[in-house]
């Protein structure tokens, strides 16, 4: 398989008044199209950094990016924020759903983006609900479900205009070990039968069996790397 | 307009705050719509066409003392004086000291110097025919329930009659029908001046004021210089200027009713502003992380800008619209309530676009800061919760 993401000689630098922090230091990382790959490391390590460049939220210092093919690392903010809209799908260790919306109109807001009209929008978004298996929750506001349910809707928001990276930052970090193994088994199933490639930040050495590899950061560099079954 | 059902969302997130704001909101439209029906009446007294080519002439020193009869002829031989007729206030009380009614003793050509009211000239003669005959304006008719033939007893504030009592009593003749339901005459009572001068001991062939008409609009500052100029020197000069310039100095003397309003608008918006734009700034804060959200799904900076200033702006609109649409309802009763006395009508197009024009700006001014603020977030320290 062909490789979806290309890191060379990445670095930043976060400058803390005259202080600067280097963060990241040279790395250098491939990702195949159909990896899941995991992100462990101690805290501080660099690890959302390297996520957030991997799905253009931010910029790198030094260094090259491409992701299918497309540098990232040079675009400017409005072009990240439509390359991002529809290639990659991302989600947090706290949903960061909108409170105020039912879980459909969660997933529907990528939609808004697209040129889908409302009708096509609805349906696009119960299918991705479907496909967390909480069609049946359609209604609910954030509120009214548990954190594994409103990670699933977070989920299905993330796959709804059907990106190709899904970058998921600590995605079991708050939930109970019975939602975090369905959340687990939700990115397997998208990664093995929908062909996604996920990149995973974890803490949890038992999240991290779920990955095919997992890489090590510390300190702002990849460290070693071990292989799965 | 398919992000309305977010702006829509965001405004009722804290369903108590927005709407304890939208009542300020709505209480400042209203304080503002009310304000500026009295603005645009006052504005709008005595402006009517005819008001223009009418002249006042009253006493220079205060307008209760009287002028002598014989001036009528001298001034109708002005070059440029169409006609003139004479008037003196004689102040009615109807039943109750406090139902006061507007009511002059008038020359018997007064009515000719105000085209826009219309008598049947049936009754007209009916008045002429008889020297304790009165007209009442329309309005006063319907709210009293009064018919042509009533004997109508009027109490005056200053005048006896011949028996020493202030206790009147008049024929109603006929009914003083405005074309313009701005005209006052048809929220008053006329009565013939020679009746009045000859019943009450204490007038003997004064006038109060005289009105004329001139011939033509552009000469009426000469005309009325010409006028005062007849009693210069005179124990009883003159001041004499348009209906218009008359109404106005009477309004100027009460208080300068535009700048009273403006000033309290202003007040009544500054404080507005402060309120509304620190909760907008709040609103928007504690969104911060959605806010972001948003951003990392891949709404642009420009629409989280927009979407954020929408929503203020919908918010003043909505307040303003209710505020404006509480004085139409209250304005339409007014009329009714008051008898007559104030005829503000339902709210002017004029309030109504200058209403929704100050809550849109209102609305951009409070909204601006929280919207360059959520355009300006940065994704990445949003949501570390830096
Ligand atoms: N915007 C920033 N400005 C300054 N310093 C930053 C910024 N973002 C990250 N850092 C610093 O960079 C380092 C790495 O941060 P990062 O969030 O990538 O760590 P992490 O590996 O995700 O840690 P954790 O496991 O606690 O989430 C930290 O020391 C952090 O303080
Ligand atoms: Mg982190």
């Amino acid at each position: 398989m062909g490789t979806l993401v290309e890191i060379r000689n990445v670095s930043k630098v976060y400058e803390r008044g005259k202080q600067k922090v280097e963060v990241l230091r040279h790395i250098d990382l491939d990702i195949a199209q159909g990896d899941f790959l995991a992100l462990m490391g101690p805290s501080g390590s660099g690890k959302t950094t390297l996520l957030n460049l991997i799905g253009g939220l931010d910029s790198p210092t030094q260094g090259q990016i491409s992701v299918g093919g497309t540098r990232i690392d040079n675009l400017n903010q409005g072009a990240l924020a439509k390359w991002r809209a529809s290639n990659v799908g991302f989600i947090f260790q706290f949903y960061n759903l909108l409170p105020m919306l039912s879980a459909q109109k969660n997933v529907e807001l990528p939609l808004l983006l697209t040129k889908l009209g409302a009708a096509q929008r609805k349906k696009n978004a119960a299918i991705a609900l479907q496909l967390v298996g909480l069609a049946d929750r359609a209604g609910h506001k954030p509120t009214e479900l548990s954190g594994g349910q409103q990670q699933r809707v977070a989920i299905a928001r993330a796959i709804v205009s059907d990106p190709t990276l899904l970058v998921c930052d600590e995605p079991t970090g708050d939930l109970d070990r019975q939602s975090a193994e369905d959340v687990l088994g939700l990115l397997q199933t998208l990664n093995r039968q929908h062909g996604k490639t996920i990149v995973m930040v974890t803490h949890d050495p038992k999240a991290a069996e779920y990955a095919s590899h997992t890489l090590h950061l510390d300190k702002g560099t990849l460290v070693e790397q071990a292989a799965h079954a | 307009m398919k992000y309305l059902h977010l702006i829509w969302a965001a405004l009722f997130r804290r369903k108590t705050r927005t709407i304890l704001t939208l009542v300020s909101i709505v209480a400042a439209f209203l304080l503002f719509g009310l304000l500026d029906a009295v603005r645009v009446s006052f504005a709008e007294a005595g402006q009517s066409a005819n008001g223009a080519e009418r002249l006042q002439t009253g006493a220079k020193l205060s307008f209760i003392q009287p002028l002598p009869q014989s001036l009528m002829t001298r001034i109708a031989t002005i070059d440029g004086v169409k006609e003139v007729a004479h008037a003196n206030w004689f102040g009615g009380a109807y039943q109750d000291p406090h139902n006061q009614i507007f009511t002059f003793a008038v020359s018997d050509n007064y009515l000719d110097i105000y085209p826009e009211v219309s008598v049947d000239a049936g009754e007209m003669k009916a008045y002429n025919d008889d020297l304790n005959g009165i007209l009442a304006g329309e309005v006063l008719i319907k709210k009293y329930g009064w018919k042509i033939g009533d004997k109508i007893p009027l109490q005056s504030q200053i005048f006896p009659n011949k028996e020493g009592s202030k206790n009147w009593s008049f024929n109603l003749r006929g009914v003083m029908k405005a074309k313009d339901d701005k005209a006052f005459q048809s929220q008053m009572i006329i009565l013939h001046w020679k009746n009045f001068d000859e019943t009450t001991p204490y007038n003997r062939g004064n006038v109060g004021w005289y009105i004329s008409r001139v011939k033509d609009v552009n000469d009426a500052d000469r005309v009325a210089k010409a006028i005062d100029a007849l009693s210069a020197n005179s124990d009883h000069e003159t001041k004499t200027q348009t209906e218009q310039a008359a109404t106005r100095n009477w309004i100027k003397q009460l208080a300068n009713i535009g700048l009273i309003v403006t000033s309290i608008m202003g007040a009544v918006f500054f404080t507005l502003i402060l309120l509304t734009g620190n909760t907008m700034m709040q609103a928007v804060r504690e969104r911060t992380s959605e806010l972001a959200v948003l951003k990392t799904i891949g709404f642009s900076n420009g629409s989280v800008l927009g979407m954020v200033l929408a929503e203020s702006v919908l918010l003043l609109l909505l307040g303003g619209v209710i505020g404006l649409g509480l004085v139409a309802v209250i304005s339409a009763g007014l009329p009714a309530m008051s008898g007559g006395m104030i005829t503000t009508a339902a709210v002017s197009w004029k309030s109504w676009v200058l209403g929704v024009v100050l809550a849109l700006a209102i609305g951009i001014v409070i909204g601006a800061l929280p919207a360059l603020r959520a355009m300006r977030l940065n994704i990445v320290d949003a949501l570390a919760g830096r």
